[in-house]
């Protein structure tokens, strides 16, 4: 199973060159002001308990936008040099003549990198949650489950970015896929917009932008997990004022986009993998 | 030869060429490397040595050709266990430990666990870092990480070690000791490609070789294949007629340098013959000083040769 000795290398690799050390200290003193901040919310003047529910539930969205952004940024960044450094460096050069195959290498990149992803996101989810109910009392109807689609938004980048890594420089794989995240936010944006005032071609352009990268429908379906129902039901009574709001999800992701989300990634894995078999080094 | 004949060799291609987009790499590479032999691989810059390595340890995939190693088409997973690879430019895991690097070596080359021990601090030994084993690859210097690629090829006994250059950073006692660990595995066996532009490095380790030439094969055979049966001689003579130093032509190739005459081609036993004709014909004779031709020579003059 040379597979699992590559993932065990990667996440090595991520531990020796202090990536995991800097993230965990950073993300601690996040934790810790934010907390602070939250805690503030039931000291201010003439503050009734459900306002600070309400402004706990949206600021809970917020810090978790902060961190499915800084997972997102960060898979791409690790992502995009794994394949395409290892090359220019001459690293493969000396592993692949073993008795490896080349798939085993990928595959075991991509599970390495997505147990860190994992890992990061269920600790400092739990650490932030955690620090928010210690803060507020209040806690989101369904951290796991948000946390388990934040996660997921990170591993459907990386798997992205290691696609571009077995052809292209770390440094412009990166940047096309940082692009492509940006560009999927903005169809989000758009899809909600073109569903609140019904036009069907923003819709259409919406909707393929999700389905090509699905990473605004993943943050959206974390979204979702996070609002109080209370709030949600006020919200949708507020139509189309609410329309494009990037921290909204009115609906939980129906099972057939989280089906083709599996399936983007097992294609994007497959296409990742013809494209390193049939690279000359 | 046939797939059959093919598994009796440690290498052996046929036609086996590779295409860069427009840039020909190697084109129609024939040739047999025997089990247990230390075989050249010669060649001026950019011949397509690099390239043949490349496709023998499947990093590359031929264009066109057929190529088989330890008797299995090339890239034969299971082959690639018997397999030792120094490759020309190569970088370890900065991060690692150098017995980190060989023991990630032993675990995918399907090393027994229970020998990885040995194996590490053989190898360690061998190539002269057994006191820095514990130490990050990062700081080591070229020829260092040199050594330590050399180790890492020679993990497991393979019955096959290809060295792509393996001497390119080192000292004068590095390539020393590169020469003995070559003439080593030899007597245990081991057949060994070096790929190398070092003539002098070819010359004193290597049983037979073979010349590339913008990707062929232009010489193969034993190094007194290549450099000639027969060598040269010169002679220096005074007092030689014009119309018998013509007829001088019939012991071979002459070059005419004045008082020194240069004949190739010669074999030696013909030599007293030919100073008793130049001696019978007038001349003088001063010296004769059989020549001996070096691999750099006959290098350059295959090169030559191919350029007219």
């Amino acid at each position: 199973m040379h597979m699992l000795t590559i993932a065990r290398l990667t996440v090595l690799e991520a531990s020796r060159r202090k990536l995991l050390l800097a993230l965990a200290l950073l993300t601690l003193v996040v934790i810790v002001l934010t907390s602070w901040g939250f805690s503030r919310l039931p000291t201010m003047n003439g503050v009734t308990p459900a306002e600070v529910r309400v402004a706990a539930s949206q600021l809970t969205i917020l810090v978790a936008f902060m961190f499915s952004g800084v997972l997102a940024l960060g898979s791409t960044l690790v992502a995009a040099p794994s394949i395409a450094s290892d090359i220019e460096s001459g690293i493969a050069l000396a592993i692949l003549p073993r008795p490896i195959r080349r798939s085993e290498v990928l595959i075991g990149k991509w599970l390495g990198l997505a147990v860190l992803i994992a890992l990061y996101a269920v600790l400092s989810g739990l650490l932030e949650m955690l620090g928010i109910q210690w803060a507020t009392a209040y806690l989101p109807p369904n951290p796991a489950t948000a946390i388990a689609f934040v996660a997921a938004e990170g591993i459907v980048l990386m798997t992205l970015a290691l696609l571009l890594s077995t052809r292209l420089a770390p440094m412009t794989g990166g940047v096309i896929a940082l692009v492509l995240f940006f560009v999927g936010w903005i169809g989000g944006i758009a899809l909600g917009i073109g569903q609140a005032f019904q036009n069907s071609t923003i819709i259409n352009i919406g909707v393929g932008s999700r389905l090509l990268i699905p990473t605004d429908g993943l943050w959206h379906g974390a979204i979702f997990y996070l609002e109080p129902s209370d709030f949600l039901a006020a919200a949708r009574a507020a139509g189309r004022v609410r329309a494009g709001n990037p921290f909204f999800a009115d609906a939980a992701l129906p099972v057939p986009y989280l089906l083709w989300i599996v399936a983007w990634i097992l294609i994007l894995l497959v296409l990742a993998n013809w494209s390193f078999a049939r690279r000359d080094l | 030869m046939e797939a059959a004949d093919a598994a009796s060799m440690a290498v052996h291609t046929q036609d086996l060429a590779k295409r860069y987009g427009k840039t020909v790499a190697l084109s129609g590479l024939t040739m047999s490397v025997r089990r247990a032999e230390v075989f050249g691989f010669l060649g001026p810059n950019g011949a397509g040595k690099t390239t043949a390595v490349k496709l023998l340890v499947g990093l590359a995939r031929a264009t066109a050709g057929q190529a088989w190693v330890l008797g299995a088409p090339v890239g034969d997973l299971k082959t690639r266990r018997r397999l030792g690879y120094l490759p020309e430019l190569f970088r370890y895991q900065g991060w690692m430990k150098a017995s980190e690097v060989l023991s990630l070596h032993c675990e995918l080359a399907d090393l027994p666990r229970a020998g990885w021990k040995s194996e590490i601090a053989g190898a360690l030994e061998t190539v002269g870092l057994s006191e820095r084993g514990g130490d990050r690859v990062e700081g080591f210097s070229k020829g260092m990480q040199q050594r330590l690629g050399l180790g890492v090829a020679l993990l497991g006994r393979p019955d096959l070690v290809l060295l792509d250059e393996p001497t390119s950073a080192l000292d004068p006692v590095g390539r020393h000791d590169v020469r003995e660990i070559i003439r080593k595995l030899k007597d245990r066996g081991t057949a060994v490609f070096l790929n190398s532009h070092l003539l002098s490095e070819v010359e004193q380790v290597c049983d037979r070789l073979a010349v590339v030439d913008r990707g062929r094969v232009i010489a193969t055979g034993t190094m007194s294949q290549i450099l000639g049966q027969d060598g040269a001689v010169r002679v220096r003579v005074t007092g030689l007629p014009p119309e018998g130093r013509a007829s001088l032509g019939s012991y071979g190739s002459l070059e005419d340098e004045g008082e020194w005459l240069t004949f190739r081609g010669l074999s030696q036993d013909r030599v007293p013959e030919l100073v008793s004709d130049i001696v019978n014909q007038g001349g003088r004779v001063y010296a004769v000083e059989p020549r001996h031709e070096t691999l750099e020579d006959r290098f350059l003059q295959l090169l030559k040769e191919q350029d007219r």
